[in-house]
């Protein structure tokens, strides 16, 4: 199952990538989410699949009954999720405040912000 | 965006909504849930108000100042790492405490609850506030 | 070391004090100013009176071989301790750092009175004393190395003190970097100092030195700091930036340039003399230095005419006699290092005070155009004709006894005494001319109608000269200070008695030599001049020139490597960022052992394989859509599918976050999208095949990485101490959620700050527009 979803998160890299490259800035959004996706994916999958046994412990238990998932890269994750979400809003309104201003949404036009 | 059927099933489902993300809060440290999506489900109920009715209804919905919000919930969670603090331990060791509701029932009150309500806090607020904020734009734009 | 007892209650703070309390000082002086406007100068001159005096009292204790010390521990791992100690050297240095910054930020009221900034200055000023204090206060190598930085750092602003004016920028800049470049070249060297003898500090080092010396690195550890040590005191081929320094206002070339920084190389020479001064490498490369900027200062000084820049040169010569010292590193010629180093800051200083004074009052810089101005300047003329008998080394003045202890020394060594007596003629010359001649030449016009200045500028000069006569003439009342010294630097206690007549000997007769040579060099001055003038096109090809063209050099590589690279455009960052990061993989993976990459894979499932190619298809849909909604649908899908692998992999927080994270995406693009554009093609079809070709190139390679890195297993991980101590410590059964808020809630706590961030950041750049357009 790993060789598959390694798979999947090269697909989301190389698609996110792309789109990230391109001119548009709306483009660069979507490729932005799609990376992020492959990169908590990777998290995930580097961590180690183990299918179905949450890391959670019965009640009443001390610790949990048999092999669970590993709760590390889990916390990660999460953490990531909700960081990407505030980056993708945050990019998404300077980039919508950008197209206000300049008028243009041709990222190879807004070159002369940083000469 | 204001059709009647949205309209009457956003008033219905912003209670349900609101009250499965505090549900998801308070289990979160023992069955899946927590701050992070408790605070998110918050904020989709606002927001799923906000495309009912409009910003300023689902604004004063909301009573305070989304910013507030964000400054009221790193101020919880701020103060339950300080706990530990004025109890001579290091910064944000966990400090559990017991509530004896019954007799029988005591409720486990711990200061990484508060901090989790913290997280609630501050990921509604912060959702809330660039949505909304968003949302006047195009009230403006229109 | 044994410190008596009472030192370490009373006093250690003082030494602290003295080495940190300058930033605290300077830190209160815009609140002084706004209290009693420019008198807050008179107050700040207290701070260095203070230590002065605090100085003057260890003394006893320090000439009685009882260093006051103070420790307290700071980065021990690193053996980085906050270390200081006072002994003979430390108290020398001291009391002229001290000293002569009482009488420099006292001459700072004079000198820059009504000036806007005087009180910027004073801060300065005191910023830097203190970080010389450190220097030499500090026993523990790395600290020394703190305080030599934030004397390069704070003397960067006390030269750039007229930041308006270009040539001072470029002055200050470049006394930075030759002596920041220094510094590290040092740290370097005293760190593998320190490894080599086993202990950070001076004692453990000078304990340590067999080590050091035997050490096959020997040579890299001199060399290194010998490069920081020259760089700061201005040795031969570093000299240059020292007379391109004297844009700096002039309290701070006579602080600086004359009696402090710039003595800080010789200071940690004379500090190191102990461990090094026996290999005969030191002997040879310090000696040659030293004799090398000997001569090259004092004949470069001789073609000068500008007031400061002929100090500024003699500087450089009288930095390179005592290095030589320090190389030759003789019992006699560590004494005759401790007494020339007082005679020339007593004296150097004062020359240099009295050419602010005449800069100040006359508007005039050449020597050539300055004369009589005894007449209307008494108090400075008198200081001046004293400090410049002493430079000149005439008997009664504390110069000639610093001279004729060089001369006893030299007396053997045929060659140095040749180059001192050379350099003595020069600095003959250049006392006359600095000194005298502008006092008792023919009255000239000079662009200001001179005044006498007032006494807080005078009274300096005063007492300079009146220490250089005190000593020149009962030179025994400077035995304590100079015996204390010179044991310092030999490392054993060492007895100093001065006296004005050594009986009819050859160094009294090379004295009278040099004498006789000066006074023809100064008859014939204006002929030296053409001859220097003559050779001046020489200096093209000297290291200042160099030094611009390095600098120039390192500027236009900067521009070219940030227009490569940094030209605004967003793609060629990404192109340079992920070509770089695949290709350091691509380069690890080379070297890794590959046969682990396909290790513990779990067995394939339908479903999910299935879901796999939904998600593969929706990721190359969104690339290829050409409308906006399409493009968030698509991405919608992905999203949700991410979600579904969270549950299916055991992990129902993640999917829940992600479900309700991707709902309130695809309702925040849309919301946003609608602002924007439709989809254009811009890309050329080259452009887009470059950018395919690098971004499945990357896609390749990260799928290598997931691949090696699921079948790595580095360490235990420790999701077992979680899982274990989950319920009994953390009080909750959902693991991820107790990591989280528990065990690494401070984590959580930086993230949510950076969400606070990134909310208020977004909604201040949406609400300032409504202002700025106007708009309600």
């Amino acid at each position: 199952m790993e060789a598959i979803l390694a798979v999947v998160i090269g697909v989301l890299y190389a698609t996110g990538l792309y789109l990230m490259m391109r001119r548009n800035i709306a483009k660069f959004i979507i490729g932005l989410a799609l990376l992020s996706h492959g990169a908590n994916l990777l998290i995930f999958t580097a961590g180690g699949l183990s299918r179905g046994k949450a890391p959670i412990i019965p009640e009443g238990a001390e610790a949990p009954a048999g092999l669970i998932a590993d709760p590390l890269p889990q916390a990660l994750i999460l953490t990531a999720i909700v960081i990407s979400f505030a980056l993708l809003a945050f990019a998404l309104v300077l980039f919508l405040r950008t197209h206000q201003e300049i008028r243009t949404d041709d990222m190879e036009r807004l070159r002369s912000t940083d000469r | 965006m204001t059709s009647l059927i949205l309209r009457t099933a956003a008033r219905y489902l912003f209670p349900i909504i609101m009250l499965f993300s505090i549900y998801a809060l308070l289990r979160g440290h023992n069955e899946p849930g927590g701050g992070f999506v408790g605070g998110l489900a918050a904020a989709s109920a606002y927001i799923l108000y906000a495309l009912a009715y409009d910003v300023a209804a689902a604004r004063h919905l909301l009573r305070i100042d989304s910013r507030t919000v964000i400054a009221l919930g790193l101020v919880i969670a701020l103060g339950s790492a300080l706990v530990s603090v004025a109890l001579g331990q290091p910064f944000m060791t966990g400090t559990w405490g017991e509530l004896a509701i019954t007799s029988t029932y005591k409720l486990k009150l711990g200061t990484p609850l508060f901090f989790d309500i913290g997280v609630y806090l501050v990921v509604l607020g912060v959702t809330v506030t660039i949505l909304f904020a968003l949302s006047d734009q195009e009230t403006e734009a229109g | 070391m044994n410190e008596p007892a009472h030192s370490l209650a009373t006093s250690l703070p003082v030494l602290l004090i003295a080495a940190g309390g300058g930033f605290a000082v300077a830190a209160l002086i815009p609140w002084l100013r706004w209290l009693l406007g420019e008198r807050s100068t008179l107050a700040a001159a207290l701070f260095p009176l203070a230590i002065t005096a605090w100085l003057a009292a260890q003394a006893p204790a320090v000439f009685g071989g009882q260093p006051v010390a103070f420790r307290l521990p700071w980065i021990s791992d690193l053996g980085l301790d906050l270390a200081l100690r006072l002994d003979g050297l430390g108290l020398l240095f001291g009391l002229l750092i001290a000293g002569i910054g009482t009488l420099v930020v006292l001459y700072t009221r004079g000198y820059l009175h009504g000036h806007p900034d005087q009180h910027r200055f004073v801060m300065f000023t005191l910023m830097f004393m203190s970080s010389m204090l450190g220097v030499v206060f500090s026993e523990n190598v790395l600290l020394l190395f703190i305080f030599w930085e934030l004397t390069s750092f704070t003397s960067y602003l006390m030269i750039g003190f007229h930041h308006d004016q270009e040539a001072s920028r470029k002055a200050a800049l470049q006394a930075l970097l030759v002596t920041g470049a220094g510094g590290l070249f040092l740290l370097a060297g005293l760190i593998m100092a320190g490894h080599a003898a086993g202990s950070f500090d001076l004692s453990g080092i000078i304990a340590g030195r067999d080590q050091v010396l035997a050490s096959p690195l020997f040579p890299w550890i001199l060399g290194l700091i010998l490069i920081g040590a020259f760089t700061k005191s201005a040795q031969v081929p570093f000299h240059f930036w020292l007379p391109n320094a004297m844009q700096a206002p002039t309290p701070a070339s006579a602080y600086l340039h004359s009696s402090t920084m710039v003595k800080a190389g010789v200071y940690l020479l004379a500090r190191l003399h102990p461990a090094f001064g026996s290999s005969e490498l030191w002997q040879l490369v310090v000696t040659g230095f030293g004799a090398a900027t000997l001569l090259t200062g004092a004949l470069m000084a001789s073609g000068q005419v500008y007031l400061k820049r002929l100090l500024a040169y003699t500087t450089v010569g009288a930095l390179g006699a005592m290095v030589m010292g320090l190389g030759i590193g003789t019992d006699a010629a560590l004494k005759a290092v401790a007494a020339f180093l007082l005679a020339h800051a007593a004296y150097k200083a004062a020359l240099f005070l009295v050419a602010g004074i005449i800069d100040h009052e006359t508007g005039e810089k050449n020597v050539t155009k300055l004369g009589g101005l005894i007449q209307v300047m008494p108090r400075t003329g008198t200081a001046a004709l004293v400090a410049a008998a002493s430079m000149a080394g005439l008997p009664f003045t504390f110069g000639f006894i610093g001279k004729e202890l060089f001369y006893t020394e030299l007396a053997a060594r045929p060659l140095l005494a040749a180059g001192f007596f050379i350099a003595g003629a020069c600095f003959m010359l250049v006392a006359w001319q600095t000194g005298i001649r502008p006092f008792f030449a023919t009255r000239t016009e000079t662009p200001k109608h001179p005044h006498e200045a007032p006494w807080s500028m005078t009274f300096g000069p005063l007492l300079l000269g009146l220490v250089s006569l005190t000593l020149g003439i009962v030179p025994g009342l400077a035995d304590g200070l100079a015996g204390a010294a010179a044991s310092a630097m030999r490392g054993h206690p060492l007895e100093v008695h001065l006296h004005l007549w050594h009986g009819l000997n050859l160094p009294l007769l090379l004295s009278a030599l040099t004498l006789a040579v000066g006074a023809a060099m100064i008859a014939t001055a204006s002929g030296w001049r053409s001859v220097a003038e003559a050779l001046a096109p020489a200096a093209r090809f000297g290291p200042d020139r160099l030094y611009d063209a390095k600098l120039k050099g390192l500027v236009a590589f900067a521009g070219w490597q940030t227009r490569f690279l940094q030209n605004g455009s967003l793609r060629r960052y990404l192109l340079v960022t992920v070509i770089t990061l695949c290709a350091l993989v691509v380069v690890s993976f080379a070297r890794a052992d590959m046969a682990l990459a396909f290790r513990a894979l779990s067995p394939v499932n339908l479903p999910m394989a299935l879901l796999s190619v939904l998600v593969i298809l929706s990721a190359i849909a969104a690339t290829l859509s050409t409308s906006r909604l399409g493009a968030v649908a698509a991405m919608g899908v992905v999203g949700f599918s991410v979600a579904v692998f969270f549950i299916f992999f055991g992990a129902p927080d993640l999917a829940m976050t992600q479900l309700v994270v991707e709902t309130l995406s695809v309702v925040l693009l849309v919301s946003a999208f609608y602002y924007l554009p439709p989809f254009a093609k811009r890309s050329t079809w080259r452009g887009r095949a470059r950018d395919l070709t690098v971004s499945v190139f990357a896609g390749a390679v990260v799928t290598l990485l997931v691949l090696v890195a699921s079948g790595v297993q580095l360490r235990d991980p420790i999701s077992s101490y979680y899982a274990e101590t989950s319920v009994p410590m953390g009080h909750g059964r959902n693991i991820v959620n107790v990591i989280l808020v528990d065990y690494r809630g401070l984590d959580t706590l930086g993230e949510i700050t950076v969400l606070a961030v990134a909310g208020l950041g977004s909604l201040a750049l949406l609400k300032l527009r409504a202002k700025a357009g106007g708009k309600p």
